[in-house]
């Protein structure tokens, strides 16, 4: 035993002797993580959180939550003796004054440009590969929770320095709150403490934003990663690949060094967009007066698709019995993003009462293989682009020398048209995609090649596919549509008729598939070419 | 074709067999990886030292000249730099020191289903049932039914609690500082206006007057913002009331959007259409800032305004509905 | 007369005389040479608005009409003043080179000279504002930066964003850049308000503001990038497309090469 040895195992003595770790440490440290690219999108979110956790704690030292008026007598000249917040004040001072205080505001903004950015492209990897079947529904409403707080919690943050394009962001957070019926003039007195914007907002939103919300963030993110740690990470299909195992590298040492190498990745590369490249220059915009606003005031992009709905909403608002009711702001503002998110978070359940699945899933479907659900998530994503290009419409318009109302009736024709288009389209292609992959099994792959037969007809000359490929494209199952019965044997109908006959034809929309080749044709063939 | 056999899939191959890596088979290439990670390590060392050199050395002011970039504070961008190099390569080096010279060998492990065995699950249920009864709340319907009611009831305090977060509204929204007489005065600058003052197609910013030793708080501002145009007046098409609130072919409008509270200004002078560029809400000036395009559903509320002896403009009354979003209880 | 006679006599006489000549030489020449200079302006102006008048008839008067009364195609210069001419054709929007769309800056069809000469051909026809010079604005001197900060968000930036970078208006049209534009065109864009720009009238914005005004878009075109590439100075749309294309797209690419089997 050298000396280090002799270190190790006193520490590991000393450690196991207070908490009776040892079985349970030596457990997880040989715990197996299955490795592909797109399971390190969850990093990129989870370290980038730590990321605007250690950015930020910089920031607060200097930051002043407060509306104070106060006259700038800092260095940047253009602002000289202006009036103005010691919210926006104290933010000019950590940009100019402060060393290295610029630096690490870019770092903080571009990392909660990625933190949301990163959530988003998780989302959409364990939406399209089905990672969030039973039994990861709870993980998955937990994510759905984190994308919610995480725009919350971003918006707040862009609202912190009191500048003029982040005080026009929360003059329309007032608008919104102020049109829930009934309760929303008073809602929004509360928030505000008064008469919009009112001299405590920016105070009570900062303890939000460094205490409340990202003390919720870091719960939820703990038991993200329990339930992640506990169930055993999902994997790809593929030979040796089961439902009952899992294949991968162990935590320690191969696991541990890519994921703290990724995560000093990650650091490094938000630092370099922090060095080079310039973003939310608050001393440009200048600081908030109602009485001011730029052209091109925009949210930043996760808060983009809602702009987008608002802008392209209709102008209606109903006068009733002295009340008013403005469905121009409560439907793009409120009754769209409720419906969309509450959908999100329900759709395992609403999945499963589709296709009766009632199964434990460990191994991803490719995307192609649910048909049904790639084109659902086709869908979605078309309808959130079509409202983040008109969040963007007068930039673009001056870009591309477009007019702001093309661009507007554009995408107002184009959010009703464009979804349902992208869900049929999206499910014929993932049908086409099976098709292939059935004839690929069958017949291998096409290689270009000609061959000339004996009798002079010229072939093309198809590869056949190894054990491995053959097996990795047929090992899903292939599930039928539900039978549910609406009469029974005597002819009595079910009482439960008419909701069996929707979930009869959902499962039959949802199940749609190409049958895949089985073990049998697939022999039959390979005697019949050798 | 319905029997199973007939349907059954193929079988799984099991694991392809590993493939070694050139450091697992060849010293040299071990050496050479190691070296590499070194390498990158050293390379984060340098990029803490152009911090610290950064930090100390160069100037806050000084700039440095780079193509496609232009002219950039030179301070921000080595630190910055320094700091971007000193971690992405630990990280670099970390991760290409696992990928060639730790085990790269695919290992299994074993899943268990996630329910647990049925006896298990059994006696689980039995302990709940024997602990609720052994609680006796079933059997004490009063305790039952007092703890929900404080239970429910408990709730109400923190809410209550929060009732002092601000004032209640009462008319706040539907009044500016706008009054009969009030002057018109630039903003900023705060200088009366005369109606000469303005030629035809000028506009003006303007808020109300201030009471000698008052201060102007924004949200004053947000309420009492206006927007001076001057039109010929033949260009108008105002019903006789919204003609006798203009004076000389100067209309003025509340500036904060009807729709979400923005600042509408963006006057364009050959169509005399007013924009807000926050969500494309356009108002026809000629037309009493009616909308013609984009979310908003009602017209800006128009000022009244008048001159006094001088020639000065003033407002004629206060505006006659409220400014700004709409709420629950705007009455029109 | 006796006065004279007996001064005549004073030792001084003769210098004192010999000055009062001289001088009056010297003012009678000075008066004679400003009235001719007088008069040559005026011819010299009659020529340049001949001259103007030419090369409006050449090049302006196929949409302006032929007395700049204006037509189908084009308003009526009448009034217009020297200051709109100068903005309008000193920054070669006018002649237009594509009547579809808005007229944008480009380099300019005439030379300064030729400018003045439009300029002054149409100020003959009726009043309006004068043309100015880069000279006579002391914007460096007399502007305050804050001040125009100030005045340029609350009058200017809603249509040319906060920056001074321009924006869109309603169907394609657009407010343009500010940068790069001479002191003298800004000036006068804001007392003529050339196409769908309003007029900021000189009592309120007063002429002093606008120097203040000048100066803070001059500072705005000359801040050097004090955190990074600028990314066009328009707000978080391109901030949002870099975070994805650069920082999420690298790290994308990082994660590939981190989960790739080493060879």
């Amino acid at each position: 035993m050298t000396a280090r040895e002799r270190i190790a195992a006193n520490v590991a003595n000393y450690v196991d002797e207070r908490t009776g770790a040892a079985k349970w440490l030596k457990k997880n440290l040989n715990k197996v993580f299955p490795d592909h690219w797109s399971f390190m999108l969850g990093e990129v979110a989870l370290y980038s959180f730590i990321i605007l956790l250690l950015s930020g704690t910089f920031l607060t030292f200097w930051f002043d939550p407060s509306m104070r008026e106060v006259e700038y007598e800092g260095s940047y000249l253009p602002l000289k003796d202006v009036k103005m917040s010691a919210a926006y004040a104290s933010t000019l001072h950590i940009s100019f004054d402060v060393r290295g205080g610029l630096l690490m505001r870019q770092i903080h903004h571009w990392a909660a440009l990625i933190f949301m950015a990163a959530i988003v492209v998780h989302l959409l990897r364990v939406f399209f590969t089905g990672a969030f079947r039973k039994p990861r529904e709870f993980n998955w409403i937990i994510g759905v929770g984190l994308l919610t707080l995480g725009i919350v919690e971003g918006f707040l943050g862009y609202s912190l320095p009191d500048d003029l394009l982040s005080g026009t962001g929360i003059r329309i957070a007032e608008a919104i709150i102020q049109a829930i019926p009934v309760v929303g003039t008073y809602l929004a007195f509360f928030v505000f403490g008064g008469p919009f914007p009112g001299e405590v907002f920016i105070p009570r939103i900062y303890i939000v934003h460094v205490l409340l919300l990202p003390g919720i963030f870091l719960a939820l993110i703990t038991v993200h990663l329990m339930l992640v740690w506990y169930q055993k990470h999902t994997q790809y299909p593929g030979p040796g690949r089961t439902e009952k195992n899992v294949v991968g590298y162990r935590l320690m040492p191969v696991y541990m060094a890519k994921a703290g190498g990724f995560f000093f990745i990650v650091f490094g590369i938000t630092a370099f967009l922090g060095a080079v490249a310039s973003i939310n220059p608050i001393w440009l915009y200048g600081p908030y007066t109602p009485g001011q606003i730029s052209a091109g005031s925009q949210p930043d992009w996760y808060m983009g698709w809602l702009d987008g709905l608002v802008r392209m909403a209709p102008p209606i608002e109903t006068h009733a019995f002295g009340y008013t009711i403005s469905w121009n702001i409560l439907i793009p503002g409120l009754i769209i993003p409720g419906i969309i998110f509450t959908a999100m978070a329900l759709y395992p359940f609403i999945e499963s009462w589709m296709t009766g699945d009632k199964k434990e899933h460990h191994l991803l479907e490719r995307p192609r293989n649910n048909p049904n659900r790639t084109a659902i998530g086709a869908m979605s994503l078309t309808f959130m682009l079509v409202s983040l290009i008109n969040g963007g419409n007068d930039l673009i318009a001056t870009h591309f020398h477009l007019s702001i109302n093309q661009i507007m009736w554009g995408t107002r024709i184009g959010i009703l048209l464009l979804p349902p288009l992208a869900f049929v389209i999206t499910k014929r292609i993932c049908l086409s995609l099976q098709r292939a992959d059935r004839e690929s099994v069958l017949h291998g792959k096409e290689t270009g090649r000609l061959m000339m037969l004996p009798h002079g007809e010229f072939v093309e000359v198809h590869e056949p596919l190894t054990a491995e490929q053959k097996w990795t494209l047929t090992q899903h199952e292939q599930q039928g549509p539900l039978q549910i019965e609406a009469e029974d044997a005597r002819g009595v109908r079910n009482p439960k008729s008419i909701r069996a006959k929707l979930q009869n034809r959902m499962s039959k929309a949802a199940t749609e598939t190409i049958a895949k080749p089985t073990a049998e044709q697939v022999k039959e063939l390979e005697s019949g070419h050798h | 074709m319905s029997d199973e056999k007939s349907l059954a899939p193929l079988s799984d191959p099991g694991l392809p067999a590993h493939k070694y890596r050139k450091s697992d088979i060849d010293q040299k290439a071990a050496k050479r990886a190691e070296q590499q990670v070194a390498i990158l390590f050293l390379l984060s060392a340098i990029g803490t030292l152009l911090v610290v050199y950064s930090y100390i050395f160069i100037p806050v002011d000084s700039f440095i000249f780079l193509p496609i970039m232009g002219e950039q504070n030179a301070h921000q961008l080595f630190l910055g730099l320094g700091l971007a190099m000193a971690l992405f390569f630990i990280g670099a080096g970390a991760v290409h020191w696992a990928k060639t010279l730790m085990p790269d060998h695919e290992e299994i492990d074993e899943r268990k289903p996630m329910r647990s065995k049925d006896e298990d699950r059994d006696a689980f249920v039995e302990t709940v049932r024997e602990r609720a009864a052994d609680s006796g709340i079933a059997r004490r319907p009063l305790i039952k039914r007092s703890l929900a009611l404080a239970l429910g009831l408990v709730g109400v305090s923190p809410i209550l609690l929060l009732r002092d977060l601000g004032p209640l509204p009462k008319d706040s929204l539907e009044k500016t500082s706008w009054a009969t007489g009030t002057y018109l005065v630039t903003d900023p600058g705060d200088r009366k206006i005369k109606a000469s003052d303005l030629e035809v197609g000028a506009v003006a910013q303007v808020l109300p007057e201030l009471a000698p030793g008052k201060k102007r708080k924004l949200e004053d501002i947000g309420k009492d913002a206006v927007l001076l145009i001057r039109l010929r007046p033949e260009e108008f098409q105002l019903d006789a009331e919204r003609l006798s609130w203009t004076h000389q072919g100067i209309i003025a409008f509340s500036k904060i959007c009807s729709h979400m509270g923005c600042a509408v200004a963006l006057y364009e002078q050959g169509t005399k259409h007013l924009l807000c560029p926050c969500h494309q809400s356009t108002f026809d000036v000629t037309r009493a800032a009616k909308v013609i395009f984009g979310p908003a559903a009602r017209p800006l509320p128009q000022l009244a305004i008048t001159v006094d002896n001088e020639g000065y403009l003033i407002a004629k009354q206060p505006f006659t509905e409220a400014v700004g979003p709409s709420f629950w209880e705007r009455s029109s | 007369m006796r006065f004279i006679s007996r001064f005549r006599k004073h030792r001084f006489a003769t210098p004192v005389l010999l000055l009062v000549a001289l001088s009056s030489i010297g003012f009678t020449f000075s008066v004679a040479t400003a009235a001719t200079v007088n008069s040559k302006s005026q011819a010299e102006t009659s020529a340049l608005i001949a001259e103007g008048q030419k090369l409006f008839l050449a090049g302006c008067s196929s949409c302006h009409g032929l007395n700049a009364e204006g037509g189908g195609l084009a308003p009526s210069l009448i009034g217009v003043g020297a200051a709109s001419v100068d903005f309008q054709v000193g920054t070669g929007r006018m002649p237009m080179a594509d009547m579809s769309q808005q007229a944008m800056r480009k380099k300019p069809v005439y030379n300064e000279e030729q400018v003045a000469a439009l300029a002054a051909y149409v100020a003959s026809l009726a009043p309006g504002p004068a043309a100015i010079s880069n000279e006579e604005l002391t914007w460096e001197r007399d502007g305050n930066i804050a001040e125009g900060g100030e005045l340029f968000r609350t009058n200017c930036a809603m249509c040319h964003n906060f920056a001074g970078q321009g924006g869109a208006l309603t169907q394609g049209k657009y407010a343009p850049t500010l940068m790069g534009v001479e002191p003298k065109h800004i000036y006068e864009a804001m007392i003529t308000g050339p196409q769908s720009m309003p007029v900021f009238s000189d009592k309120t914005i007063t002429p002093e503001e606008k120097l203040s005004i000048i100066k803070w878009i001059k500072a705005a075109e000359q801040e050097k990038n004090l955190g990074g590439a600028t990314l066009g100075r328009v707000g978080p749309v391109t901030e949002g497309l870099l975070a994805w294309t650069f920082g999420l797209g690298l790290l994308i690419g990082i994660a590939v090469w981190l989960t790739s089997k080493a060879r």
